[in-house]
C-alpha cells in the first residue's frame, strides 16, 4: 500500500508509560530535559504522569518521585511547539485530577478503560470535551475481544465525546492483522471526523510493524516512546518508527536525527535496566498480559521463589486486567503456599 | 416474637437480594415494596412473598405507614432521590437505612461503628460502598492496634456485578470509599482504586489493603486483630475470607481477601452486592433489637 504523504501525529510516551521500567521515579528536572529534546525534535504531542496515569501515585502501583502536579508545571511551560497530555484511568483517577491537569496547561486527556468497560468513562470523557480539550477514549488490552466488540466500546466512548479513539495493545500481544482488523472497522463505522489511534508495546518485536499496519487500515495518531522507554519490553521506539515512516514517506514531522538523540544521551543514560525482550517480557507479549506487570513479578520472584515466568502465566490464566497488579504478590503467595515454600 | 415492619425502596438487584435475607431474620419483617415501574419484575416478585406494593415511588408509601407499622426503610434507589425519600419518612418517624452513595447520614461500617450509631439514636446511616463494606473493616484491624498513616484499598469486581449507576459515576464509589477508609478505618489518609474484570466465569471479589504503619508494625497483634476481625465479618458476611496475608514489608501491611456472597438473589460472585445488604440487614437488626428491647424510641423528625 502506497502511504507517501500521508501525515500522522506521532505521541510519546516516554514520561509516562516509561515511568513503568523507573518505577515512577524519573526526577522532575529529567522530565524537563528529556521533554524539551523531545520538543525539540518535533514531537507534537508528549505524555507527562504517573505510568498509571493521574491519581496512579500508590502503594499498589508505587509512590512517584514527584507528583502529576508538579510534573506538569515543570514541563509545560519549556514547551515550544510540542503539547502535553495526561493520562486517566476511571476507578484510579477521577474528574478532580482532570481538572487539575487541564489548569497545568495539558491540551489532551486521554481516559483509558478496559476493552469492555467503556462505560465506566462517561463522566470523564464528557467533562474533558466539554472543557474543550483533545479527548481521547483509550481501550486498553484490545487484543482480548474481536473487532466488533471493540467498535461497540469505541461508539460509546465516541458518544460520550471523545474525538480520538485509541486500540491500545497494553500486552504487546498483536500481530499486524489483529491490529489491521481493529483499526480498519474503527475508520468504518466511526464517525469520520473522529481520529483513529494505536499504542503498541514490542514484547513480540512488533511495535513498529503495528503501528504501520495500524496507519495503513486508518490510525493517524500512532504511540511511540522514544528510546522504548516503556513499559513491558517498551512501547513502540518512537525513533525507529519515524526512521521508517520516512523511508515509506509518511510524514511525521519529527527529526529521526534529533530523537535518536534524545534516545541515546537522555534515555539510555537513565535506564535502571536495559529495556529489552528478555523471558520476561517476551512471556507478556506471547501470553498476553499487561506490560506493566513486569517489575512486580520479578520482585515477587526475589521474595517468594517463584519464577516471574509463571507468575505472569498465572495471571494470564486468571485474566488479570490492567491495574491488578495487587494480585502479582497475591499470585505469587498462593503459588508458595502451594509449593510448600518457605517464605509464603 | 415480635418483629419490626420494614420497608424496601427500589425492587432492583439489591433491593430484591435485601428482601432475601430480611425474609429469614428473626428480628425484621418485610411488609412494602416500593417501585416506579407497574412492570417491574421485583415488585411482582414482592407481591408473591406476600408484601404490599407500590409503583408510585416513596408517595405511594407514605399514607400507609403508620397503619402499617412501618419504622424501618432501606433505600436500594439511588443518590439523586435519596435525600427526598428520607425527608418524607424521617417525618414519619421512619429510620432510613441508605444503601445509596448519598451519604446524608453517617457512615456505618457495622462491626466498627453500628453499636455507637443505635446509641445515637441516628435516623439515617449511610452504608458507604461495597468497597468501603469490604476492606474499612481491615484498616480499623490495624488503626486499632497503631496508627496508620496511610490507607489504600483496591477493589476488583466482577463486571457482571457492577450496574449502570456505579458506571455512570464511578467518581463517587472512588471519593466515598477514600473518604470512609480514613474516616470510619481510621487511617490519617485514604485511597480506594476499583478495578472491573470482565473474566467468564465471573470472578468472586477480591480486595485488597494497603496500610502504612507510622512505627514498624506489631506483626503479631496485626495478625490477632485482623483474624479477630474476619470473624466479626463473617458472622454476616460468611464467605468473607482472607487469601493471603497479612504481609509485613517494612511499615506496609498488606491483607488479601476474597468476598463470596450468600447466592440469595445475586449471583454468589457478587460478593460485592451481597455485603451491601448483609451489612444493611445486619445494621437494620442492631436498631431493631434496640427498638423491641424498649431502649430505642423512634420519633418523627420535623422536615
Amino acid at each position: 500500500m502506497n502511504l507517501e504523504g500521508i501525515k500522522i501525529k506521532v505521541h510519546d510516551m516516554s514520561l509516562r508509560d516509561g515511568m513503568h521500567p523507573k518505577r515512577h521515579q524519573i526526577t522532575v528536572e529529567q522530565m524537563r530535559t528529556i521533554a524539551k529534546g523531545l520538543d525539540a525534535a518535533g514531537v507534537p504531542l508528549i505524555e507527562v504522569t504517573h505510568g498509571d496515569g493521574l491519581g496512579g501515585a500508590s502503594v499498589n502501583y508505587g509512590f512517584p518521585a514527584a507528583s502529576d502536579e508538579e510534573y506538569l508545571r515543570a514541563v509545560i511551560p519549556e514547551m515550544k511547539h510540542a503539547k502535553i497530555s495526561a493520562l486517566l484511568l476511571p476507578g484510579i483517577g477521577t474528574v478532580d485530577h482532570l481538572h487539575m491537569a487541564a489548569d497545568c496547561g495539558v491540551t489532551t486527556i486521554r481516559v483509558a478503560t478496559h476493552c469492555t468497560e467503556a462505560d465506566v468513562s462517561e463522566q470523564h470523557i464528557s467533562e474533558a470535551r466539554k472543557m474543550g480539550l483533545d479527548t481521547v477514549g483509550f481501550l486498553m488490552m484490545a487484543h482480548m475481544i474481536p473487532p466488533e466488540k471493540i467498535l461497540e466500546q469505541a461508539l460509546l466512548m465516541e458518544s460520550y465525546g471523545a474525538n480520538c479513539l485509541y486500540v491500545t495493545d497494553s500486552a504487546g500481544y498483536m500481530l499486524p492483522h489483529d491490529v489491521s482488523a481493529r483499526i480498519g472497522l474503527l475508520r468504518d463505522k466511526l464517525k469520520p471526523e473522529t481520529e483513529i489511534g494505536f499504542h503498541g508495546h514490542h514484547n513480540l518485536s512488533m511495535g513498529v510493524a503495528n503501528s504501520i499496519a495500524a496507519v495503513e487500515a486508518g490510525a493517524r495518531r500512532i504511540d511511540g516512546a522514544c528510546g522504548g522507554l516503556g513499559a513491558g519490553a517498551g512501547n513502540t521506539p518512537t525513533e525507529v518508527f519515524v526512521a521508517v515512516c520516512n523511508r515509506m514517506g509518511i510524514e511525521t514531522g519529527v527529526d529521526v536525527f534529533k530523537a535518536s538523540d534524545v534516545a541515546e544521551d537522555l534515555i539510555q543514560p537513565i535506564l535502571d535496566f536495559p529495556i529489552r525482550i528478555d523471558r520476561n517480557s517476551l512471556t507478556l507479549g506471547y501470553a498476553g498480559v499487561y506490560s506493566s506487570f513486569l517489575l512486580f513479578a520479578q520482585r515477587a520472584e526475589k521474595r517468594y521463589g517463584i519464577s516471574a515466568r509463571e507468575i505472569l502465566l498465572e495471571l494470564g490464566r486468571r485474566k488479570m486486567v490492567g491495574g491488578q497488579e495487587d494480585m502479582i504478590e497475591d499470585a505469587a503467595l498462593t503459588m508458595a503456599k502451594e509449593r510448600k515454600l518457605q517464605n509464603a | 416474637m415480635k418483629k419490626i415492619k420494614c420497608a424496601i425502596i427500589g425492587p432492583g438487584n439489591i433491593g430484591t437480594d435485601l428482601l432475601y435475607k430480611l425474609r429469614r431474620s428473626k428480628l425484621l419483617e418485610p411488609v412494602w415494596m416500593v417501585g416506579v415501574d407497574p412492570t417491574s419484575e421485583g415488585l411482582a416478585r414482592a407481591r408473591e412473598f406476600g408484601l404490599k406494593t407500590t409503583d408510585q415511588g416513596v408517595d405511594g408509601l407514605v399514607p400507609h405507614v403508620v397503619a402499617d407499622g412501618v419504622q424501618i426503610a432501606f433505600d436500594a434507589t439511588s443518590a439523586y432521590v435519596h435525600a427526598e425519600n428520607s425527608r418524607k419518612l424521617n417525618a414519619l418517624g421512619v429510620m432510613m437505612i441508605d444503601l445509596t452513595p448519598a451519604a446524608i447520614g453517617p457512615y456505618c461500617v457495622p462491626p466498627i461503628n453500628l453499636k455507637a450509631h443505635a446509641g445515637k439514636r441516628e435516623m439515617n446511616v449511610n452504608m458507604v460502598t461495597c468497597g468501603g463494606q469490604a476492606t474499612i473493616p481491615m484498616v480499623y484491624a490495624v488503626s486499632r492496634v497503631q496508627k496508620v498513616k496511610y490507607a489504600e484499598i483496591v477493589a476488583t469486581v466482577s463486571s457482571k456485578s457492577v450496574g449502570p449507576g456505579t458506571r455512570k459515576n464511578i467518581d463517587e464509589f472512588t471519593r466515598t470509599t477514600a473518604g470512609a477508609v480514613a474516616k470510619i478505618g481510621g487511617a490519617d489518609e485514604g485511597k480506594a482504586i476499583i478495578v472491573i474484570n470482565p473474566a467468564e466465569p465471573p470472578l468472586i471479589m477480591r480486595d485488597t489493603i494497603h496500610c502504612l504503619t507510622a512505627d514498624a508494625p506489631k506483626q503479631a497483634e496485626i495478625e490477632k486483630s485482623v483474624h479477630e476481625m474476619i470473624a466479626e465479618v463473617q458472622k454476616y458476611v460468611p464467605g468473607y475470607r482472607l487469601k493471603n496475608g497479612p504481609v509485613f514489608e517494612g511499615n506496609r501491611v498488606t491483607t488479601y481477601l476474597e468476598v463470596e456472597g450468600l447466592g440469595d438473589f445475586l449471583p454468589k460472585y457478587a460478593g460485592n452486592l451481597d455485603i451491601m445488604t448483609a451489612s444493611a440487614t445486619r445494621t437494620a437488626e442492631m436498631f431493631a433489637e434496640e427498638l423491641l428491647a424498649g431502649r430505642l424510641n423512634l420519633e418523627p423528625v420535623a422536615a
